[in-house]
């Protein structure tokens, strides 16, 4: 396999998006970050990729008006998925691996404030028998934190010890939509939201956009100094059937921790929009205890809607760039319940890329 | 490392229906699977992953439907990608299932693509009105209807052009079991004497809304060496510009042209006319053929296409028959119309079309288009292993 890394990455998170639902007006200007941070233009970036919904942004085709943000005038090699930027990533890697392309720039974007993002999520769901109850997704996630609980695999200490330590780190995130940690008792007296969720249980309702720019080999080494090189790349999907799935467990993760190595990993950026899941996750992945998480913050205190797996990838790919990590694993969800999954990990050296 | 060497070994389709009210989504996609995987000589079981395609989730009504149907397309356990490109969606889907093979990540992958059209109203969920957007008025008829009178305008084309494509694709069709419209009969005066829609377009002269699934097998160069006859693989392009600027040629769009020069350039071919056997192009209304015809180097750009197409150059016995699957003419389940082309163009090379297969077809064309004539995914088949 070629040798690739992460040399860009630029975000943007907020409670309420003041702009169109698909979002152009927010994608200029972080497209402009990421030409800022390579020192290219447009013309240097091989292929394109995008991660987006045409439920969240109420029409067909969100993603045409998005890249005239862009400025596809003349035409790019470019393709879009109806899926979270950690997936328009693994397209864009892909198409590097052909040997076609040497760079890519992927970019999701979503404004989940448009609607009712419990009740739009639920639209996911098997139609014939499910949608027609709408359960949304917040239920769901209650059920799954119920069944674990019941289980005796966590309790509500654990997931609000998750809270509190996410809650601390998003404080020195500038993008984090909410913050403030106080403590396991304090956070534990406060009213339930959804039984056994309280609302730091559950990730709050974010608008969003981010972008990821890709370099092979010496590209790479001539944008950064650091480059965050890909080492494993692995993602798998579940049966989404919520009655037959041991929802303590996710075993797309699991598998998909299997497929890479994970030895040496410092810090783990977990995309899990619920405190329990974070709980599944760990588990799943085997992370040792000095592993630090979601140093970000993470999914709980900002999840904009098809970016936030992507973000993970580059708030770890950040760490790399400046040293402060040399070996890391991004996480990304999709789906109820932890049902699909991916993982990447990212490396300050080129060792395991092959 | 270099690209890979990756071929086609199975594909399957659906009968193609305004209703297919006898499946579900997951059984649409499996009457597909299950084709393809037989032609393949495969068990879902020996599949690597899966790469899902279709148009907006809009049709039918549920957001990521590749989520619930994941268990019945065989994905659980395995990578599952799902590609959204508009209308050229079942062309990009089967190139990203090509490029799982040919950056050397995975020897056998499944991809299918779909559209349920009888779960919701594509026309209306295409003509959403929105702001600063030009609107798409009642559908895509509406929208291109502009986009052909400039091309009879500007290529001086005699009106009843056509009417021409319109009567070939539909006896085409005859001969496919699979095709949606069966309409015996069709002539070009039959096709003259319909209801006029979007003036120039006539009611003859546009796609029919399918249910329908189209699936590939596509395989590693060591997995291929088990197949009677892949369709191998030598290019493969997508390009996409905006959908409204100033200075955008739609009848003749720069990001059609840029992609035909890109592929027949990564094909080795110079002159597609000469050495291009057969093509599959995305005609969802009769025009689009000349047009394309000329797009993409068949024919010169000063009405050449609508000359080869009158002269019966684009017939079954034409230099360069076109669309003898019936096209998106006669069959156009949205999602599932690109990948059609595409694994049309794959059983032509592979000497497996049956009634409307080409003598000798050797190397095919497979193309789709979307949007506002602005997203290309286009790709070339041949019956021999690439030299590139």
């Amino acid at each position: 396999m070629r040798d690739v890394a992460v040399v860009g990455f630029a975000q943007r998170q907020m409670p309420e998006f003041d702009g169109s639902p698909t979002c152009v007006e927010m994608l200029v200007p972080l497209l402009a970050e990421c030409y800022e941070q390579t020192g290219w233009t447009r013309r240097d970036i091989g292929f394109w990729c995008s991660g987006s919904s045409d439920y969240l942004a109420g029409r067909s085709f969100s993603f045409v008006s998005a890249v005239d943000a862009i400025g596809v005038i003349p035409p790019v090699n470019e393709s879009h998925v109806e899926m979270d930027l950690a997936w328009a990533m693994y397209e864009a890697w892909l198409k590097i691996q052909t040997g076609e392309v040497d760079t890519a720039l992927v970019y999701a974007f979503g404004k989940a404030s448009a609607g009712v993002l419990r009740r739009t999520l639920g639209l996911q769901l098997e139609p014939y028998t499910m949608t027609p109850l709408w359960p949304d997704t917040v239920s769901l996630a209650g059920l799954q934190a119920r069944a674990g609980i019941d289980a005796g695999v966590w309790d509500e200490t654990a997931m609000a010890e998750v809270a509190n330590r996410s809650l601390t780190d998003a404080e020195k995130n500038d993008w984090s939509i909410r913050k403030g940690g106080s403590s396991v008792e304090e956070l534990l007296a406060r009213p339930m939201y959804a039984d056994p969720l309280r609302k730091h249980d559950c990730s709050p309702v974010t608008d969003g956009a981010a972008a990821i720019v890709l370099a092979a080999g010496d590209r790479a080494r001539d944008v950064r100094e650091t480059p965050a090189w890909i080492s494993g790349l692995a993602h798998y999907i579940d049966p989404m059937g919520m009655g037959t799935r041991d929802l303590t467990r996710s075993p797309s993760a699991e598998r998909a921790a299997a497929a890479v190595d994970l030895s040496g990993v410092e810090v783990a950026e977990l995309h899990a929009p619920f405190s329990h899941q974070e709980l599944v996750l760990r588990r799943e992945l085997g992370l040792a205890d000095d592993v630090r998480i979601n140093p970000s913050g993470g999914a709980l205190t900002s999840n904009p809607m098809f970016s936030a797996g992507g973000i993970r990838i580059g708030e770890v790919a950040s760490r790399i760039w400046s040293s402060e990590v040399s070996k890391g694993v991004a996480h990304a969800t999709s789906g109820p319940a932890l049902q699909q999954n991916l993982l990447c990990v990212l490396g300050s050296t080129t060792e395991g890329t092959n | 490392m270099a690209k890979q060497p990756a071929a086609v070994v199975g594909v399957g389709q659906t009968h193609h229906r305004a209703k297919r009210l006898d499946v579900s989504m997951a059984g649409l996609c499996r009457e597909a699977i299950d084709r393809a995987l037989e032609d393949a000589g495969m068990t879902l079981d020996e599949i690597d992953a899966i790469v899902v395609g279709k148009a907006p989730d809009l049709f039918e009504g549920v957001m990521m439907p590749e989520l619930f149907l994941a268990e019945a397309l065989g994905a659980a356990g395995k990578p599952l990608l799902r590609v959204h490109t508009a209308g050229s969606v079942g062309g990009s889907t089967a190139i990203v299932a090509a490029s799982l093979v040919q950056a050397g990540v995975h020897k056998k992958v499944l991809t299918v693509a779909y559209e349920k059209q009888s779960e919701s109203n594509a026309m209306w969920a295409l003509s959403v009105p929105l702001p600063f957007n030009m609107p798409v008025h009642a559908g895509a008829g509406g929208y291109f209807a502009p986009h052909v009178r400039s091309y009879i305008r500007r290529s001086d084309a005699p009106t009843h052009v056509g009417a021409i494509v319109a009567a070939k694709d539909r006896n085409n069709a005859l001969k496919n079991p699979y095709a949606h419209l069966h309409n015996e009969g069709t002539t070009v005066e039959s096709v003259l004497a319909s209801q006029m829609l979007w003036d120039p377009i006539r009611y003859d002269e546009t796609c029919p809304s399918s249910d329908g699934a189209c699936a590939l097998v596509i395989v590693s160069e060591d997995v291929a060496a088990a197949s009677p006859n892949p369709a191998w693989i030598h290019g493969t392009v997508m390009r996409s510009e905006a959908t409204t600027a100033a200075e955008r040629d739609q009848v003749n769009p720069q990001a059609s042209r840029d992609a035909a020069a890109a592929l027949w350039k990564q094909a080795g071919i110079t002159s597609p006319i000469d050495e291009i056997d057969m093509a599959e192009i995305y005609v969802p209304f009769s025009w689009f053929e000349p047009m394309w015809l000329e797009s993409l180097g068949f024919a010169d750009e000063n009405g050449g296409g609508w000359r080869l197409t009158e002269s019966g150059g684009t017939a079954m016995d034409g230099v360069l028959p076109v669309n003898c699957s019936g096209g998106v003419l006669s069959s156009n389940p949205i999602g599932a119309s690109g990948m059609l082309r595409f694994g049309e163009a794959a059983l032509q090379v592979r000497g497996a079309a049956g009634e409307h297969q080409v003598d000798g077809a050797r190397k095919a064309l497979g193309h789709a288009y979307g949007g506002g004539s602005q997203f290309f995914a286009m790709w070339v088949v041949g019956s021999e292993k690439p030299s590139n």
